[in-house]
């Protein structure tokens, strides 16, 4: 069994006709992670006890003829921002470096309630903020692609576990980019769905009201298959939608005849040739399939970086309140007084690029600024899901690129945090709008770095969105 | 530097001033769950046992609302005649604390549940309205434990059992001008609250907190002075005597050409006085913002209406109906709708009798007689509603004396027994049957032969003597009505 190139299809069919056993497959998935994780610092940590245990599980109801779900022993790996039960979940923090939920995220037991089998916890920019995922407590993760590279962030270790092959699918989670850009550098699939589609119950807040989970995998149907097990309404969650969950692999028939798809012009101003090139490829190949390909305008693009730096600060610098050293968090002893003890521990606690957040965040919603910054922030929010809303009613779906570039040097944009946040000029507005969106694959620059265009569609078109990512997949693998 | 006695205004000073006062009250809602989790409620668990991930703040988890807690504000909010808005928002108030394990407190912010309603007060014989601003629903925090641990002087204890209760804040107008009007404003609402059953209002608990905003202003000013904000009364008696000093404070500090400065103080129990806390320039800036969370709180008409038919009875309602229905003197329906509880047994005991007023008359008059003796509530009596009933019934029926009932009804006090079972053991029942009251009739008249001629012969004022002789012989069991008959007949 090669591990690495697997599908979820391939796995079921070795397990139904017995080629090797779940508990078989875990073990040897266990083996190459970590024989491999050195190479891209993936993972931040493995979980051989709970894999063998849930592998054993999967095992054992098809011993008495149970079928064990749709990710029946599957590899998985949940990104460090979604708490595991009795696992350390560290958020890439030296804050939460030793913190164990008592609880599992609503995503995780659906997973898992699925037959997915969790090899480890995927490594990330720290509490999601980063586009690099060189933020994290606990080393830069590398691009398995090209290991001077970055993964992307802030999901980087979910996307590169998928595109190193240590696991199948995995989690990630998105706040304005962080599971599509990460899946454009490493060449795979990753998507944000709907806002309200996946629970973010025991997803560990950044900026509640742009939070997703959302799947990664090396193929569009696993993508699917993964998203049709962890979404659904959660009671745990208030947000999340009552909004029945389709089969999104009977989607996938491979008929985009007809459909209309729209280019935002906005969208391919500052493209790198490359990249603009590969989109170009992209669309060419659609309208080949029947597409109708239309230009659009969603002329409030303009606007979305600065709206959505501003609400997603306000919005964190609130949510990272509670690790202040009093309960669970990582304590500094070095502390006489309380507003010691808060200062310290946060001061030696967070990262950089959380610290600057939290100070814009805190910044934007004081007295005197909020009408100017966050209130302001919240009208532009509104006129970017309004663009959207117009352009849906002339077209199908919306094709764009992921970013303005494909994956950049380690250390190339460090020192320069607006040139980072500029990177996530193409995913934020979907974000800001609630809509689904995401990456697929569509090939790779002259120096082999691979390229993604994304793909939106309205609120809970998903199933959509999946056909045409599939479509494109196709042109793909056609060359 | 607290101020010192001496440093508080005069009363001829005191005189030139008017005092505007407004009341920030949080209430403790009656729910069994807590308002975003389901743990309980219940007070005096052992410390950090009733938590949950949502509660303790743990990183991932998220709020739900409770449907009850919702209920109970807006019942609240119908009883204090307020408008409630078809959409309300939740707001963070972000602020730290140990015992804030969010590091922010859910609450409301620019879009309250309710507003503009009104509570109405006595104020020297007449009625007045005070504004209600706005209800609002937020969760409470922890508590903070200081003192007595082993290493107390190094490290605070926080429990954060209470995490998450319901609370309502209720905000009125700057409407009241003394410390009396706002002690009864304060106890007009509690009773209002506690009446629909939205809360205990049990201060000793926590369960009703109140905060308030004084200031004063020369008589005929238009303008408001500046204002303080006195935190920590948490007892009515404390809101009088804080308030009072607050203003007599601020008066002298004007009075002597000074100026008064916005801040936070504490009402300190021990000295009578307030002490400053923070001033304006080191207020908290909350950074409110709509909790994203939650989604609005949207509350239709349909809802509000069910609500508002599961409502009990407000207290003016029902001292209307009292006297009304039942014909109550005025002053009786008043004191019966002091408490729900006095209220409802009094309609138990007027059932059971089928004679309100003498109903209103033991409960406001015998069995609270008792039960102040005794320091207990209406809903600690050892006599049930019931059988207080039953007993009044009795005298109702001529079947005891109300001489007996009280002897029968004390014994009902101090056993918890029913009226019928200590008349029977006793042998306590009255003596109607003409044939018995005959025989001790003649013995009476036979053993007063000289008050018998008296009466015959003209005085006939003896008879209250005779009938007390025959009361005296049958050991305070006749029927008094019926000796009086009997006797005459026998003497003419």
């Amino acid at each position: 069994m090669e591990v690495s190139t697997l599908t979820i299809d391939a796995i079921r069919k070795g397990l139904h006709e017995r080629t090797f056993s779940a508990v078989e497959l875990a073990g040897e998935a266990l083996r190459f992670a970590e024989a491999e994780n050195p190479k891209t610092n993936a993972y931040i940590h493995l979980s051989p006890e709970r894999a063998l245990a849930a592998a054993q599980a999967v095992d054992a109801a098809l011993a008495r003829g149970e079928d064990p779900g749709p990710l029946a022993g599957v590899p998985v790996a949940v990104k460090d921002v979604i708490v595991t039960r009795g696992l350390r979940t560290t958020c890439a923090s030296k804050l939460l470096a030793n913190y164990i939920p008592p609880y599992d995220a609503t995503a995780v037991q659906k997973l898992e309630a699925a037959g997915g089998v969790i090899l480890g916890k995927a490594n990330c920019d720290e509490f999601a903020m980063g586009s690099s995922n060189e933020n994290s407590a606990f080393g830069p993760v590398r691009n398995p692609v090209a290991p001077d590279r970055v993964p992307g962030g802030s999901s980087g270790g979910s996307a590169a576990v998928v595109a190193q092959g240590t696991a199948v699918v995995s989690l990630g989670s998105d706040t304005g980019g962080s599971i599509r850009q990460p899946a454009s550098f490493c060449g795979v699939v990753g998507i944000t769905p709907t806002y309200g589609r996946v629970s973010r119950y025991g997803l560990v807040a950044f900026a509640s009201s742009l939070d997703h989970i959302g799947p990664f995998a090396r193929n569009v149907r696993d993508a699917a298959t993964l998203l049709g097990a962890i979404a659904g309404r959660d009671p745990l969650d208030s947000t999340s939608a009552n909004a029945p969950v389709p089969d999104y692999t009977a989607a996938l028939d491979g008929n985009v005849s007809g459909m209309r798809i729209g280019l935002p012009k906005e969208y391919f101003r500052d493209l790198t040739s490359e990249s603009g090139q590969r989109i170009q490829a992209v669309v060419d190949g659609l309208r080949r399939q029947g597409c109708d390909i239309r230009e659009i305008s969603l002329p409030s693009t303009d606007y979305a970086v600065a709206c959505y730096y501003i609400i997603c600060t306000a919005e964190a610098s609130s949510n990272l309140a509670r690790y202040d050293g009093v309960r669970y968090t990582t304590r500094s002893e070095s502390s006489e007084t309380l507003s010691d003890m808060y200062r310290n521990t946060r001061g030696e606690g967070f990262g950089a690029e959380c610290k600057r957040r939290i100070m814009l965040g805190t910044y934007v919603l004081s007295a005197g600024y909020y009408d100017a910054y966050y209130l302001k922030a919240q009208r532009v929010r509104s006129l970017i899901a309004r663009d959207f809303s117009r352009a849906f009613t002339e077209v199908d779906a919306i094709v764009a690129p992921v970013s303005p570039f494909p994956a950049f040097r380690l250390g190339e944009k460090t020192s320069d945090p607006l040139e980072m946040y500029l990177s996530d000029i193409y995913t934020i507005t979907g974000s800001l709008a609630g809509i689904p969106c995401m990456s697929v694959p569509c090939g790779t620059t002259s120096e082999g770095l691979p390229v993604g265009a994304q793909i939106l569609t309205n609120h809970f078109e998903e199933a959509r969105m999946l056909r045409v990512a599939e479509a494109v997949e196709r042109e793909m693998a056609a060359g | 530097m607290p101020a010192s006695i001496d440093e508080l205004a005069p009363p001829g000073a005191l005189a030139k001033y008017e005092p505007v006062i407004g009341l920030e009250v949080h209430v403790q809602l009656a729910t069994a769950t807590k308002i975003f989790c389901s743990c309980p409620t219940s007070f005096g668990a052992a410390p950090n046992s009733n938590v949950c991930p949502v509660c303790l703040g743990l990183p991932g988890a998220l709020p739900v609302l409770s449907r009850e807690a919702v209920e109970l504000a807006v019942r609240a909010a119908l009883a204090l005649h307020c408008e409630v808005r078809p959409q309300s928002r939740f707001a963070r108030k972000n602020y730290f604390y140990p015992d804030l394990p969010k590091g922010y407190q859910i609450s409301q912010y620019d879009e309250p549940v309710a507003e503009h309603g009104w509570v109405e007060i006595q104020v020297n014989g007449e009625s007045k309205r005070i504004g209600i601003t706005r209800v609002h629903m937020e969760d409470d925090a922890g508590k903070s434990v200081h003192d007595g641990f082993r290493d107390s002087s190094r490290y605070s204890y926080v429990d954060l059992n209470r995490c998450g209760t319901p609370l309502i804040e209720i905000v009125s107008e700057p409407d009241m001008r003394s410390a009396d009007e706002a002690y009864s404003y304060l106890t007009e609402l509690k009773q209002v609250l506690q009446f629909v059953e939205v809360s205990t209002c049990d201060m000793e608990k926590g369960h009703l907190r109140c905060d308030a905003n004084v200031s004063v202003r020369l008589k005929g000013a238009g303008e408001f002075g500046t204002k303080t904000e006195v935190k920590n009364v948490n007892s009515f008696r404390f809101v009088r005597l804080a308030i009072d000093h607050e203003i007599s404070r601020q008066v002298a500090i004007l009075e002597s050409g000074g100026t008064i400065h916005q801040e936070t103080r504490l009402y300190n129990v021990a000295t009578g006085e307030t002490v400053g806390m923070r001033s304006k320039e080191h207020a908290h800036d909350y950074r409110y913002f709509p909790e994203p969370d939650l989604v609005p709180l949207r509350i239709s008409d349909a809802w509000m209406n069910r609500i508002r038919d599961s409502m009990a009875e407000l207290p003016a309602e029902k001292r209307a109906r009292f006297i009304a229905d039942y014909g109550l003197r005025e002053y009786d329906a008043q004191v019966l709708t002091q408490s729900r509880a006095a209220a409802d047994f009094f309609e138990t005991v007027a059932r059971a009798a089928g004679d309100p007023r003498a109903a209103a008359n033991w409960v406001i008059g015998d069995l609270s007689g008792l039960l102040n003796a005794e320091g207990k509530s209406i809903e600690e009596s050892p006599v049930t509603a019931e059988r207080l009933g039953e007993l009044v019934r009795l005298i109702a029926k001529g079947e005891l004396s109300n001489k007996l009932a009280k002897e029968v009804f004390a014994k009902m006090f101090s056993t918890g027994e029913a009226a019928a079972v200590i008349i029977e053991r006793e042998g306590l029942k009255q003596i109607s049957d003409t044939g018995a009251l005959e025989a001790i009739i003649e013995q009476v008249l036979a053993a007063n032969g000289k008050q018998v001629e008296q009466y015959r012969s003209g005085k006939t004022t003896v008879l209250g003597f005779l009938v007390g002789q025959v009361m005296k012989a049958s050991r305070g069991q006749a029927n008094p009505g019926a000796v009086n008959e009997l006797l005459k007949a026998k003497l003419t």
